[in-house]
C-alpha cells in the first residue's frame, strides 16, 4: 500500500533539472518538467559512477522516453522505470511520486529498501 | 634468421628521410640494421618551405623528422659527418670523421648543389646561395648591414629567394638569363603577367641579363656588371640559377654518371652496381634530374619496394606545380609549351584581374597535353586529372580556362575519376586508397587526413578530396547526418546562424519554433552555450539553468565521487603572496586537496556542493574571480616570465598574458580555449601548443593558431607575423568570434580548421584579408561578450535565490553520507571501494 511523504514544495524543484531528497534515509532525485507538468523521481546514486550525483543531470528525452543522463558517464536513464538505456540490465530504482495541493510527495515500499 | 644485414643511407634531406620514413611505414626498417649519414648538423627539413624561415619560422619547425623517429626505430645517424668515400670492392663507406661501416645495400640520396655561374667576383663577400639553413643564416647576417638583394635566377627557387630578401626588408631585384621568369614551367605571356605582378609586389625584374663580373660597388659592397653594359649596386648577390647533382662520390668509386652529371638508375633506381641505389636529385633517370621533391618521393617507394621484393619501378614523374609565389598564384601542368607533334593551344587573358590561362590540347582535340595558369589557378586540381588520366576532354575544351557563362559547370565531378587518379600528389594518395579510407569508416576530411595523409602536404587537394569524400559517403548510403541530434534537425553553425537571425534569446523558443521533443544532454548545454556566446546572459537565469551542464550549473568541476573542485582565476600565472595566503588559507579552512595545475593556477579538491558558496565567498572578499575551469571557455593564458625579468625576454608577456586573459575571459565557446604567450623564440610559454599562441620576437608578436596538447597533440599554425599588439589583439578577437560561430560543438580550434575547406589559407583569408566582409561584425561580437563580463560567482552569492541549489538534499542539511575521505600524502582523497566499506563498518560498530 502506497504511503505518500511529504518531501519539499513545488517550490522548492528546479524547472527543466533535478533536485535531491533525504526520504526515509533514501537519497532521492527528483526531476520537474513544468511545460508537461511532470514530476519522475529515482534514487540518487549513479551505478556506473558509484556516486550520488543523478539529480545533477541533464534531463530530456531519447526517442520519446524521459530521461536523464549521468553528470558523470552520460548513460541516459529513463525517469519512469530507471532503466538504463545503454544497458537495459541495469535498473535503478523508481518512485512513484505526486504534487497534491502544492506540495511534493514522494512513496517508498518496502521492496525499494531492499533495492 | 640469422644477422640482419645492412642497409646504408647517404644524404638525410628531404628524399634521404621519404625513403627512413617509407621503411618504417613498410615495416621494412626490421629486416635490416640501418645507418645513416647526414652532412648538414641537424637531420632532415623542409627546403620547399626554406622562406617561412624569415617569416617566423625555426629550424624546428621546419623539420621532418617526428621527435624520436631514429631512436623508436633504431635507425642510427652520424649528423654532421659526411659520408667521403664508397669502396665497392669490401662494400663499406667511409666518413669525413672516420666512421667505417659495411653495407649490404646502399641509398645514395646525396641531393644537389646550387649551381653558381663562374663570374668573375662570384666568391665574392655576400655572394651567398639558397639551400640551407645555415645558407639562411648568412643571408640574415649579410641583411643587416644591407639595404639592397639581386637573385641570379628567375626559376621557381630564384622567386623563393626573392621573398626571402623582400622579407628581410631588403630592395629587391631578380635578375634572370632567360627573356622570362619562371622559363621552364611558363609560357612567354604566362610569364609576363606573372612579372607584372611580382614587380607590382615591389621587386625589380631585370630579364635577358648575364652577368659579366662582380666588383666592388659604389654605394653598396658589390656591383654587379653586365654584358649589355648595364650595372646594378648591391649588398648581397644570391645566386639561384639551378641545381647540379651531387655525384662526387659515385664518379670516386666509378658508378655510371650522365654527361652532364646525375648517377645513372634504371627503373628500379639501381645505380650500375646492383647493391647501390640512387634517388632524389643527384639520381640521372632516362637521361633527366627530376628537381622537384615528388619525383624524388616516388624513387623512394620505388626502392622500398624492390627491398621488399615486390615488382616496383620508376617511370618518370609528372612534373606539373601549383605554387604560390611571393603571394601569387602560379600552376604549371604537362607539356605547358606545346612541344607535342600537332598540338593545338587556347589562351584566355583577362588584363584586368591579371589572369593568364593556357591550355594545350592533343590535335583531335580530346586529350589534355598541357596547361599554364597564372592568377587563378582554381581549376588546377580538375586540369591536372583530366591530364594524367587522359580523361576525354569535352566539346568545347576552352569552356575550362573561360569565366563560366552560364550555370553549367564543367569541373570534373569525382565521380569521372578512375580509382588509379592521384588525388594527393604530395603523398601519391588515390582515389582508390581514399575510398578505401572511407569503406572502413573514415567520414570527415579529419579522418582521411590522419589516415591516408593525403591533402596533409601541400593541402592543394583539400577541395577535391572532400569532393571524393563527399560523393562515396553519399554512394555508400552513408548518410551525411549533420544533425545536433535528434531534436533539432540542424547543426549547431545552423542553430547559432537562427538564434543570431531571428534573435532568439531562449532554448524554449528555439526548440519551439526549430525543433521537436524535451530537448536531451547533446543539445541542451550546446544551445546554453551559444546563448551565452551571443547574448551573454547570466547561465543560472532560471531559462537556462535546465540547460548547462553540472559543471556549469555548480560552477565547479565535478570529480568522480560527486565532490567538486574549485579553480580562481590566476591571470597568466602572475599572483601576489598575498592572494597565494589567502588561496592557501581557503584551502586549509576546508581541507581541500591543493594541486598545481598545468595552466598555472591552483586547483583546489573535495568541496562539497553546500560549501561551493561559503567557500567562493571567502574568495571574492580576499579579491579573486571565478576561472570558468568548468566552463567550455577561456581557460588561461600561460605564460613566461617575459623581459621584465629574463635576460633572454624579449617582451613583456606576463603583460600580455593578463591583459589577453582579462579581455577574453568568461567567453562560452563551442570547446575550452588555452592560449599562452612566451617572451621570445625560447617559447618557454609552450605557445605553439595552444588554441592561440603568441610569440615576442624583435620585429613584433607573431601569432600561432589552433594548436592543442591532450590525446591528439598538434602544433599550431604560424597565421601572422611582426604585429603591433593593436593588430594582434584584432585578429584574435576576429579568430575567436569566427570559431565561437562555426565550429561543431565539442571541436576544438584545431579539429575545426583541419575540416575546414581551405584550410590555414582560407582562415587567413577570412580574418587578416576580410574576405567575408565579417570582421567588423566579429569585432563587434566579441566587444559584446567583454563589455557585458561579470564574475558568475559574484553574481551568484549575491543572489540569495540561486544559493538554494547549493545543497545535497532540499530538505536537509545533512551532507552526502556517501562522500568519505582518506589521507595520502598529507592531504585528502577520495577512498576507494574498500576503504569505504570499512568506514561503513566502524559507523554501524
Amino acid at each position: 500500500m502506497a504511503q505518500w511523504i511529504d518531501v519539499c514544495s513545488v517550490d522548492d524543484l528546479q524547472p527543466d533539472s533535478g533536485v535531491c531528497a533525504l526520504v526515509n534515509g533514501q537519497q532521492v532525485a527528483i526531476f520537474y518538467m513544468p511545460r508537461e507538468s511532470a514530476v519522475y523521481a529515482l534514487n540518487n546514486y549513479d551505478p556506473f559512477g558509484n556516486a550520488n550525483v543523478l539529480s545533477r543531470g541533464v534531463i530530456g528525452d531519447i526517442k520519446g522516453q524521459p530521461v536523464v543522463a549521468s553528470p558523470l558517464y552520460k548513460q541516459h536513464f529513463n525517469l519512469q522505470t530507471g532503466v538504463c538505456l545503454e544497458d537495459e540490465t541495469v535498473k535503478i530504482p523508481a518512485y512513484a511520486i505526486r504534487i497534491e495541493n502544492g506540495s511534493v510527495q514522494v512513496s517508498i515500499t518496502e521492496q525499494d529498501y531492499e533495492l | 634468421m640469422g644477422t640482419k644485414q645492412t642497409l646504408v643511407v647517404i644524404g638525410n634531406g628531404m628524399v634521404g628521410q621519404n625513403f627512413l620514413a617509407s621503411l618504417v611505414a613498410n615495416g621494412i626498417n626490421k629486416n635490416y640494421k640501418i645507418v645513416a649519414f647526414c652532412e648538414e648538423p641537424r637531420a632532415a627539413y623542409d627546403r620547399v618551405h626554406l622562406s617561412e624561415f624569415f617569416s617566423g619560422k625555426t629550424a624546428d619547425d621546419l623539420s621532418l623528422v617526428e621527435p624520436g623517429f631514429f631512436e623508436q626505430n633504431d635507425i642510427t645517424v652520424h649528423l654532421g659527418d659526411k659520408a667521403n668515400k664508397i669502396y665497392r670492392h669490401s662494400k663499406s663507406v667511409v666518413s669525413e670523421k672516420g666512421v667505417m661501416i659495411h653495407y649490404d645495400k646502399l641509398v645514395l640520396a646525396t641531393g644537389s648543389y646550387p649551381f653558381v655561374p663562374p663570374v668573375p667576383g662570384h666568391d665574392r663577400a655576400n655572394c651567398l646561395v639558397y639551400r640551407t639553413i645555415e645558407d639562411l643564416v648568412a643571408m640574415q647576417t649579410a641583411a643587416k648591414s644591407g639595404k639592397v638583394g639581386v637573385v641570379v635566377g628567375g626559376g621557381l627557387l630564384g622567386l623563393e629567394a626573392a621573398k626571402a630578401l623582400k622579407d628581410l626588408g631588403l630592395q629587391t631585384h631578380v635578375v634572370e638569363f632567360a627573356p622570362r621568369l619562371m622559363a621552364v614551367q611558363l609560357d612567354e605571356a604566362g610569364g609576363a603577367m606573372l612579372r607584372r605582378k611580382i614587380e607590382a609586389l615591389g621587386v625589380t625584374v631585370h630579364t635577358g641579363k648575364n652577368t659579366s663580373l662582380i666588383t666592388d660597388g659604389e654605394q653598396c659592397v658589390n656591383k654587379m656588371c653586365f654584358a649589355d653594359g648595364e650595372e646594378l649596386e648591391t649588398d648581397i648577390v644570391l645566386f639561384s640559377a639551378g641545381i647540379r647533382p651531387r655525384d662526387d662520390i659515385a664518379r670516386d668509386c666509378s658508378l655510371d654518371v650522365g654527361p652532364r652529371g646525375g648517377i645513372v638508375i634504371n627503373n628500379q633506381c639501381l645505380t650500375s652496381d646492383p647493391d647501390i641505389y640512387a634517388i632524389g636529385e643527384c639520381a640521372l633517370w632516362n637521361g633527366m634530374i627530376y628537381g622537384l621533391v615528388a619525383p624524388g618521393y616516388a624513387m623512394a617507394r620505388t626502392v622500398v619496394a624492390d627491398l621488399a621484393g615486390k615488382v616496383a619501378s620508376f617511370t618518370g614523374a609528372d612534373m606539373s606545380t601549383k605554387l604560390k609565389l611571393m603571394g601569387v598564384d602560379v600552376a604549371s601542368i604537362g607539356d605547358a609549351h606545346a612541344k607535342s607533334q600537332g598540338a593545338l593551344v587556347y589562351t584566355y587573358q583577362n588584363g584586368a584581374s591579371e589572369v593568364y590561362k593556357r591550355l594545350v590540347v592533343s590535335q583531335d582535340k580530346k586529350q589534355l597535353l598541357g596547361a599554364v595558369l597564372v592568377g587563378d589557378v582554381s581549376g588546377y586540381g580538375t586540369l591536372l586529372q583530366y591530364c594524367l588520366n587522359g580523361i576525354e576532354l569535352p566539346e568545347n575544351p576552352d569552356a575550362l580556362i573561360l569565366p563560366p557563362r552560364s550555370d553549367e559547370s564543367v569541373g570534373l565531378g569525382p565521380d569521372a575519376l578512375p580509382m588509379s587518379a592521384q588525388i594527393c600528389s604530395c603523398y601519391d594518395v588515390t582515389k582508390g586508397a581514399v575510398c578505401k579510407a572511407i569503406e572502413a569508416g573514415c567520414s570527415t576530411i579529419g579522418a582521411l587526413k590522419a589516415e591516408t595523409k593525403a591533402s596533409t602536404g601541400c593541402g592543394g587537394c583539400a577541395p577535391l578530396l572532400k569532393s571524393v569524400m563527399n560523393s562515396e559517403l553519399a554512394k555508400h548510403g552513408f548518410e551525411v547526418n549533420t544533425d545536433i541530434c535528434e531534436h533539432f534537425a540542424y547543426t549547431r553553425q545552423d542553430l547559432y546562424n537562427l538564434i543570431m537571425v531571428e534573435e532568439i534569446r531562449t532554448f524554449d523558443v528555439l526548440l519551439e519554433k526549430h525543433g521537436k521533443g524535451r530537448g536531451c544532454e547533446i543539445c541542451k548545454p550546446a544551445v546554453g552555450s551559444i546563448l551565452a556566446s551571443y547574448w551573454n546572459d547570466y547561465i543560472l537565469k532560471s531559462e537556462h539553468l535546465g540547460l548547462q551542464d553540472t559543471n556549469d550549473t555548480f560552477l565547479a568541476n565535478m570529480q568522480k565521487d560527486g565532490t567538486y573542485s574549485i579553480v580562481p582565476r590566476i591571470t597568466g600565472g602572475e599572483i601576489s603572496p598575498d592572494m597565494l595566503i589567502a588561496l592557501g588559507q581557503v584551502g586549509k579552512k576546508y581541507k581541500l586537496y591543493t594541486k598545481i595545475t598545468g595552466g598555472q593556477r591552483v586547483d583546489l579538491f573535495g568541496a562539497r556542493v553546500d560549501q561551493l558558496p561559503h567557500i567562493w565567498k571567502e574568495l571574492i572578499d580576499a579579491g579573486f574571480e571565478s576561472g570558468h575551469a568548468y566552463g567550455k571557455s577561456l581557460r588561461t593564458v600561460k605564460s613566461c616570465v617575459g623581459s621584465t625579468w629574463c635576460r633572454y625576454g624579449i617582451d613583456d608577456s606576463v603583460g600580455l598574458a593578463v591583459e589577453l586573459e582579462n579581455r577574453y575571459k568568461g567567453l562560452r565557446s563551442p570547446h575550452k580555449l588555452k592560449f599562452a604567450v612566451s617572451g621570445c623564440t625560447r617559447e618557454c610559454a609552450e605557445a605553439q601548443g595552444k588554441d592561440v599562441g603568441v610569440i615576442a620576437t624583435e620585429t613584433g608578436w607573431n601569432l600561432y593558431v589552433c594548436g592543442n596538447g591532450g590525446m591528439k597533440p598538434r602544433h599550431a599554425d604560424l597565421f601572422a607575423t611582426s604585429l603591433d599588439k593593436e593588430t594582434l589583439i584584432k585578429y584574435i578577437d576576429r579568430f575567436l568570434s569566427f570559431y565561437v560561430r562555426t565550429a561543431d560543438r565539442l571541436q576544438r580550434t584545431a579539429v575545426w580548421m583541419e575540416n575546414m575547406e581551405g584550410g590555414l589559407d582560407y582562415l587567413k583569408s577570412v580574418i587578416i584579408d576580410d574576405k567575408l566582409g565579417l570582421c567588423e561584425q566579429l569585432e563587434q561580437q566579441m566587444q559584446h561578450v567583454i563589455d557585458t563580463y561579470h564574475c558568475e560567482w559574484k553574481t551568484t552569492i549575491e543572489d540569495e535565490s540561486k544559493l538554494k541549489r547549493f545543497r545535497h538534499f532540499i530538505n536537509s542539511d545533512q551532507p552526502d553520507d556517501n562522500v568519505v575521505f582518506v589521507e595520502e600524502r598529507g592531504q585528502i582523497r577520495p577512498a576507494d571501494e574498500e576503504e569505504r566499506k570499512h568506514f561503513k563498518m566502524l559507523e554501524v560498530a
